[in-house]
């Protein structure tokens, strides 16, 4: 399929998205109002117009919207591709996602009949009042959760994992030297060393970085001021695409917060907050059996935590929402998971669920601004941490890329773990199943996330398991003491091969 | 060096004990040649009470100074800052100037107060200017949130008025007052809508010249109970006060992280949420306030050496040790004579706070308002320093 026509399918699809959309209604809104000026004149209206929406930033908004949608969903690159392949293109990862739903679905029916609770119930008026009273402190209600157990933990998970077959594919013709010493026994395509030196090009030791503390040739001061001025710049001029290749040398912890919302397109716009309030109605209204699996998670995991269990009231008030939101379902369209009939919205929490909430907290306060940015990441990276797909940022190519690059480049260290019946993957995989949340300091985790954002891939996770594990060797103590930004160099740049 | 470090101490903490033990020092009675005697508090007043007229020789150290109850009494305190602001004022001061409504520009840090029962009828004045407000009302001698409740009705507090025949005050003639009332801030910051406070420790080694020293790893306390200013939870003391000995008894209380936040995740917050240079200027103010209340003597004079958790207790110890690196480096055996200036290395988690001796050596005055309004200076902005550099990277 020629050049030509992929792009018309493209830009096709995307006012397809758009069309109709909040954005649409307020440029033409504002069209028609600029008519009335005086400079638009008659003979030369398109270009006025335009020239009018350029001046005003909706050209700039208009932008973002089109960033954002080329970002979260490919357009599909032939008219004829069925929507599954969207989903997820090789049918035997297909099978299997398909198979460890309905095991989860079963484990929550079982649950839900075990315990005489059903799904979803209405609450009675006075429970509703009550609710509505303690919304901003949820964390002092005591609900008895012992009964409740998790619906799945990350090793779980795990093991499904290790339990992926290609059909096509004999891997006994790979024994030998070059055979895989790892658990992931999938043959997917992931990038090594050299080509994620090519890919990751900002990282460079040479290039300056927010999270490494001196620079050889550049004096720390300067580089962060300046650093500092243009971050600025981007901010002022409301530019997504500029705000991510931005992040890719970290953020100032004082522009985080707008960079983010400007890379993930979550502005502040009326409706959403309208959407969360009826999202928080919908709570004090209904009652589900998640949200006791909520309640429970955030009870062991975020509760605990030095740096998180401050936010323990705002997790409550995002994730009981999140699990009710409908928009929700529409990123099911390239997940490779599809959402139960049975759910309002589909997304089923795991142990550990509400760690990718807690270090957002760190930079909005406002809940509704809170919960859209959380959305947003969700469905354009998270989701991918705990479905089977082929796609590089999946959970599956991760572990391969983690596995991989562990064995070439330390292959003594993963020998003696394996020996010592410590397979790196299963030491490693829940730091990667919540993008180490919980399990490097909060600063340092945004410095990850920043990269996460910037080069729109979770692979990086990936490569920070590695220097994980080989700190774990030297240092057995706390982790959280870990520089993320010098390890991820070192070991990119600095590795000979 | 004249032999290891002899010391003593009435206090059985692991965060002391184990300092000493570890470097080596032996461990003598009171009634023996001590070198060092880390004491609680009621043997400082023992010690240095008007009668005994103990003195310290050349090579004794103790953790206070005599007179560190001038900074531990709340209205000591309280007494302590107006009488520095109206020393500042008469000389001329600039840093006592006040603006069109008569409130300090550099010196405002402390609510509208008052002692009770001497101030009662300037309490009373005050109060009926805004009947509304709330007050607060700490008994002086106590720590550790005890005693603490606050009021918004006169009535709550008729028998602290001087001519109350039901009071029950100490003596007058004792000088010591029973409570002191400030004005209650009813809107402090909040953060995931709960109130917190800030423990800092502050070293100080001489009062003159000043040298003082902010240990870097300090800690917020959390409320359990989420804030609310409304008049029906003022009697609920774990939405008011942070104290841990307080929120300790909670049914929220997690042992795990015990409500508490390191300063740098506090600060990362900041920066993330209000932006850098609102913080930077945050934390300058925080130090002025430190200083200027040395100055005023008014500070905390003996900080809990109980841990509530295993990270508090790793804190404690190592704040003991850098302590105790500094006031005694190289853990030589005191001298009196010593300068106090602690080799830069040996300065561990602390931070130099203030250093009079340093800070003569520019100009005086013109720096301290130069930094109190919050210019950034750090090493740029030292002119006219004779070779050495301040260590003054604190005003950064």
């Amino acid at each position: 399929m020629d050049d030509g026509s992929e792009l018309s399918l493209s830009v096709a699809h995307i006012v397809r998205r758009l069309k109709g959309s909040h954005l649409h209604a307020q440029i033409e809104r504002r069209a028609k109002e600029c008519l009335h000026q005086p400079e638009i004149r008659l003979d030369s209206l398109r270009e006025d117009v335009r020239r009018f929406l350029r001046t005003s930033g909706w050209e700039r908004q208009l932008q973002n919207a089109v960033y954002r949608e080329l970002q979260v969903q490919r357009p599909p690159s032939h008219p004829a591709a069925p929507l599954e392949h969207l989903k997820e293109p090789l049918a035997y990862m297909r099978k299997a996602q398909a198979c460890w739903e309905k095991r989860v679905l079963k484990s929550l029916n079982s649950m839900s009949a075990e315990l005489g609770v059903p799904l979803a119930r209405m609450r009675p008026a006075a429970e509703q009042k009550e609710l509505t009273s303690k919304w901003n402190e949820m964390g002092t209600d005591e609900p008895d959760l012992t009964s409740f157990r998790p619906v799945f933990a990350p090793k779980d998970f795990l093991e499904v994992l290790i339990s992926l077959r290609n059909p096509n594919y004999d891997s006994s013709e790979d024994v030998g030297v070059r055979s895989h010493w790892g658990l992931i026994q999938v043959p997917l395509d992931v990038r090594d060393i050299p080509q994620l030196r090519r890919a990751y090009a900002e990282l460079n030791l040479t290039t300056g970085q927010l999270g490494i503390d001196d620079h050889a040739h550049i004096h720390p001061d300067l580089f962060e001021n300046e650093y500092l001025q243009i971050g600025k710049k981007v901010v002022v001029e409301q530019d997504s695409a500029a705000a991510q290749q931005y992040s890719r040398q970290g953020c100032s912890t004082g522009l985080r917060a707008d960079l983010w919302a400007l890379i993930l397109n979550s502005n502040n716009q009326p409706q959403d907050a309208m959407h969360y309030e009826q999202l928080t109605a919908g709570v004090v209204q209904h009652d589900l059996l998640v949200d006791s699996l909520i309640y429970k998670d955030v009870k062991l995991t975020a509760s605990n935590d030095d740096y998180y269990f401050v936010f323990e009231d705002f997790l409550y008030q995002v994730l009981l929402c999140f699990s009710r939101d409908t928009a929700v379902l529409e990123h099911f369209k390239y997940n490779s998971a599809t959402p139960p009939r049975s759910f309002v919205q589909g997304v089923i929490p795991f142990h550990g669920f509400s760690m990718y909430v807690a270090p957002l907290c760190f930079l909005y306060n406002e809940p509704s601004k809170l919960y859209s940015v959380f959305r947003e990441m969700y469905i354009r990276y998270f989701f991918r941490l705990h479905s089977i797909s082929s796609s590089s940022s999946g959970v599956v190519s991760l572990c391969l890329q983690f596995e991989r690059l562990l064995q070439t480049h330390l292959p003594q260290l993963f020998y003696h773990l394996r020996q010592i019946g410590a397979q790196p993957l299963r030491i490693a995989f829940k730091w990667m199943v919540r993008a180490f949340s919980g399990y490097l300091s909060t600063d340092q985790l945004l410095l990850l996330w920043d990269r996460i954002l910037g080069y729109d891939s979770l692979e990086i996770v990936a490569g920070e398991g590695c220097f994980f594990i080989c700190t774990l060797q030297a240092v057995l103590a706390d982790l959280s003491t870990l520089k993320v930004m010098p390890l991820i160099q070192i070991f990119l740049f600095a590795t000979a091969i | 060096m004249a032999g290891k470090v002899k010391w003593v101490t009435d206090i059985e903490k692991s965060v002391l004990i184990n300092n000493f033990e570890k470097r080596e020092w032996v461990q003598v009675t009171e009634n023996d040649d001590w070198n060092f005697y880390w004491m609680s508090i009621q043997t400082i007043r023992n010690v240095f009470s008007v009668d005994t007229g103990y003195r310290l020789s050349d090579d004794q150290m103790v953790n206070h100074f005599p007179n560190h109850y001038e900074l531990t009494r709340k209205d000591l305190m309280i007494k302590n800052i107006k009488r520095y602001r109206k020393e500042l004022e008469k000389e001329g001061s600039p840093l006592a100037e006040k603006d069109e409504n008569g409130k300090y520009n550099y010196l405002d840090f402390v609510p509208v107060t008052f002692m009770l029962p001497s101030d009662y009828n300037l309490f009373v004045e005050e109060y009926r200017k805004n009947p509304s407000s709330t007050w607060i009302m700490k008994p002086c001698g106590k720590a550790q949130g005890k005693g603490i409740f606050l009021i918004n009705k006169l009535s709550q507090i008729k028998k602290w008025s001087r001519d109350s025949r039901t009071s029950t005050f100490v003596a007058a003639s004792s000088g010591k007052e029973a409570y002191v009332i400030s004005l209650y801030i009813d809107n402090p910051l909040l953060i995931g809508g709960k109130k917190f406070d800030l423990r800092l420790y502050v070293l100080v080694t001489t009062y003159r010249p000043l040298k003082c020293y902010m240990y870097k790893l300090g800690f917020c306390r959390f409320c359990t109970v989420k804030y609310t200013p409304s008049t029906s939870e003022l009697d609920n003391m774990f939405v008011h006060l942070t104290n841990v000995a307080i929120q300790k008894h909670g049914d929220d209380y997690n042992h795990v992280h015990g409500g508490k936040w390191t300063v740098s995740n506090f600060r990362l917050y900041l920066e993330s949420t209000r932006g850098k240079e609102v913080t930077s200027r945050l934390f300058d103010q925080i130090h002025w306030i430190m200083v200027q209340s040395l100055k005023a003597v008014a500070v905390n004079a003996s900080p809990s050496l109980t841990s509530s958790t295993a990270n508090d207790r790793i804190l404690k110890y190592n704040l003991i040790n850098d302590t105790l690196n500094i006031v005694a480096p190289n853990g030589d055996v005191p001298d009196c004579r010593w300068n106090r200036s602690p080799p830069r290395e040996a300065l561990g988690n602390y931070q130099v706070l203030y250093d009079e001796e340093l800070q003569a050596q520019s100009d005086h005055g013109e720096r301290d308002l130069r930094t109190r309004s919050g210019q950034s200076l750090g090493s740029k902005g030292t002119k006219g320093s004779a070779g050495a550099r301040p260590p003054a990277a604190t005003w950064k």
